[in-house]
């Protein structure tokens, strides 16, 4: 025992402050989960808050708001699957035809910088460019002698607005992963193909589409599985009070009911409903991944 | 159609396509540079598009003479270098043990972890959490809670693994410590994924605007994300409030806006090129393992 810790204390010390770290600010707040359960109050803290069972739950299934922020969180993410999904795997083929090897390094270079902008800066952009009286799109339109559209105040065309601001962030950068399972392809079977009289269509279609099919399938079960969990950032910037009906969602809702109007119990069951609900369409999808591809992320 | 011109006629419509997607990736940008350097008249009445007009530097003299705002970039930047160094340190002093399977209790330690991926507490609990810790409005509580991710932490142990293990043997033999294999052989030869993940973390905290809106209040600590946001926030606002027909808002200037959305991109489009190359193969193995 001495010399097995003699041997190995150094990576038990090394591990040591990442755990703590997991431990108190990973399972910490998991701790402070129960408060759902509770009629929590600031002052009592969470041990000393009295517990009340189901009731906020309760309310909360009782709320109008929280079935439009989960409808609209399944909404802007199942539009956002069947808009930006594709994206990244046209590009990605497209980019692989690419035989002029400096035009496709310094085009791929320009793809993938969207990803690295945050989206309070994208928001800037989409304001400069899609604002009512002084964006850009609608100056251009108007010199066309067309109406202005509202993109960021009526409700149908900020989703469009939202959709397209998330295929310019996020097509780039999502050929990376199309573009590695596309290295692992055997050029003798292009090679075999050309022998055999086959386009250029006809080889995407038969061979480079085949090829990133497990990845294409993984991913879109990925997605699948991430339905109701939405990042708050995104549909908070681009949204605004004139369309929240389609921009509350989830996340959104949490940060309104719980940090803005102090209803931490509230918020903790929309929270805890996200987690649990998100946890099993992953568990479910993981499963349907193995089931189908023999590849899950678990 | 020869096959030689049906080929030509494939890679014209592919390089016209993929350059179209590149002037789409690019046009925003160029056109709040544009914005930037126009007057506010040209700006108003609608003719600058991706060329500025009537051009002029006032709104970037503005922004650098701004001390609340060079104060924010070099506060945000210290942020950032605390954070991916940090960050990195904590991830590295993870990733390594959870290599060594002869570990006792690296099964135990890994589930610890993973199991972080797919459940959390929620923003409420956490907020409770740092507020309890006595980190509001500190920058602490930007830093802290992310210290590692389990994604990142994840590639690391996967690119650890692709080392050959008769090099730490040899070491081991020799008599080299764990710590000192660590930092002598494994670091030296992981330098592309150290520098991919230190740019993963520099990205997401110099982007990070969640939890500086929860957790910050005080103006002097506000990072840059956030000081952006206020001041694009205002111009929505106003737009809605012209939307119904009330007072126009005072309104900062648009070239004004546009400047310091530039001034706070700058530094990512600086760093990006030299860490390229390092961040697609980065990328790719995470791909690969995760």
């Amino acid at each position: 025992m001495t010399a097995y810790l003699k041997r190995y204390w150094q990576l038990y010390a090394l591990i040591s402050l990442p755990l703590i770290y997991f431990v108190v600010f990973r399972y910490g707040p998991m701790y402070g989960v129960q408060i759902a359960f509770k009629d929590f109050n600031l002052f009592q803290g969470i041990n000393g808050s009295e517990w009340i069972g189901f009731d906020a739950f309760r309310e909360v299934f009782g709320m109008r708001d929280f079935y439009t922020t989960l409808r609209n969180t399944f909404m802007l993410n199942f539009l956002d699957l069947i808009v930006s999904f594709p994206a990244p795997i046209i590009l990605a083929i497209m980019l692989y035809e690419i035989r002029f090897k400096w035009f496709q390094k310094i085009s791929q270079t320009i793809l993938y910088i969207p990803h690295f902008i945050s989206w309070v800066i994208i928001g800037g952009i989409v304001y400069q460019l899609f604002g009512n009286q002084s964006g850009m799109v609608n100056g251009v339109l108007e010199s066309m002698g067309l109406n202005p559209i509202p993109f960021l105040t009526e409700k149908n065309p900020w989703l469009v607005t939202y959709l397209f601001t998330g295929v310019w962030q996020s097509a780039g950068w999502g050929t990376i992963l199309y573009l590695a399972a596309l290295t692992g392809v055997n050029k003798e079977l292009f090679e075999a193909a050309e022998i055999d009289g086959a386009t250029r269509l006809k080889k995407i279609w038969h061979i480079t589409l085949p090829s990133i099919k497990p990845t294409i399938v993984t991913l879109l079960i990925l997605n699948l599985g991430h339905m109701v969990s939405i990042g708050f950032d995104r549909p908070y910037i681009i949204g605004n009070t004139a369309v929240r009906e389609y921009s509350d969602v989830l996340s959104t809702f949490v940060y309104r009911v719980g940090l803005e109007s102090g209803q931490y119990t509230l918020a903790t069951v929309v929270g805890l409903f996200q987690a649990v609900v998100g946890l099993i369409f992953v568990l479910g999808s993981n499963y349907i991944s193995k089931k189908t591809t023999g590849e899950g992320i678990l | 159609m020869s096959e030689r011109t049906s080929n030509r006629i494939f890679d014209t419509v592919i390089i016209l396509f993929i350059s179209l997607f590149v002037v789409f990736c690019l046009a925003p940008f160029l056109h709040t540079i544009a914005i930037s350097l126009s007057s506010n008249r040209a700006i108003t009445s609608g003719e600058v598009t991706i060329f500025p007009k009537e051009f002029n530097w006032d709104a970037y003299v503005k922004v650098f003479s701004d001390h609340s705002m060079l104060y924010s970039l070099g506060y945000t930047t210290l942020l950032t270098i605390v954070t991916t160094v940090l960050c990195m340190v904590f991830t590295i002093a993870a990733a390594y043990p959870l290599t060594k399977k002869k570990m006792k209790g690296r099964k135990l330690f890994m589930y610890v972890i993973i199991i972080t991926m797919f459940f959390s507490g929620g923003i409420i609990p956490e907020y409770l959490l740092i507020r309890d810790l006595h980190l509001l409005n500190s920058p602490w509580a930007l830093i802290l809670p992310g210290l590692v991710s389990p994604f990142n932490l994840i590639i690391l142990i996967s690119f650890f693994n692709g080392i050959p293990e008769s090099l730490e043997e040899s070491a081991e033999i020799d008599g080299s410590s764990h710590l000192h294999t660590l930092l002598k052989i494994i670091l030296p030869l992981s330098m592309p994924v150290m520098a991919t993940l230190a740019l993963f973390y520099a990205v997401g905290r110099w982007n990070g605007f969640q939890d500086s809106l929860m957790y910050i209040n005080d103006p002097k600590l506000y990072p840059l994300q956030l000081k952006l946001f206020q001041m694009v926030q205002n111009n929505m606002v106003s737009e809605l409030t012209q939307m119904e027909g009330a007072n126009r808002a005072p309104l900062t200037p648009e070239s004004l806006k546009a400047a310091t959305v530039i001034f706070a991109t700058v530094p990512i489009l600086l760093v990006y090129p030299w860490l390229q190359k390092y961040f697609v193969s980065g990328a790719m193995l995470g791909a690969v393992k995760g």
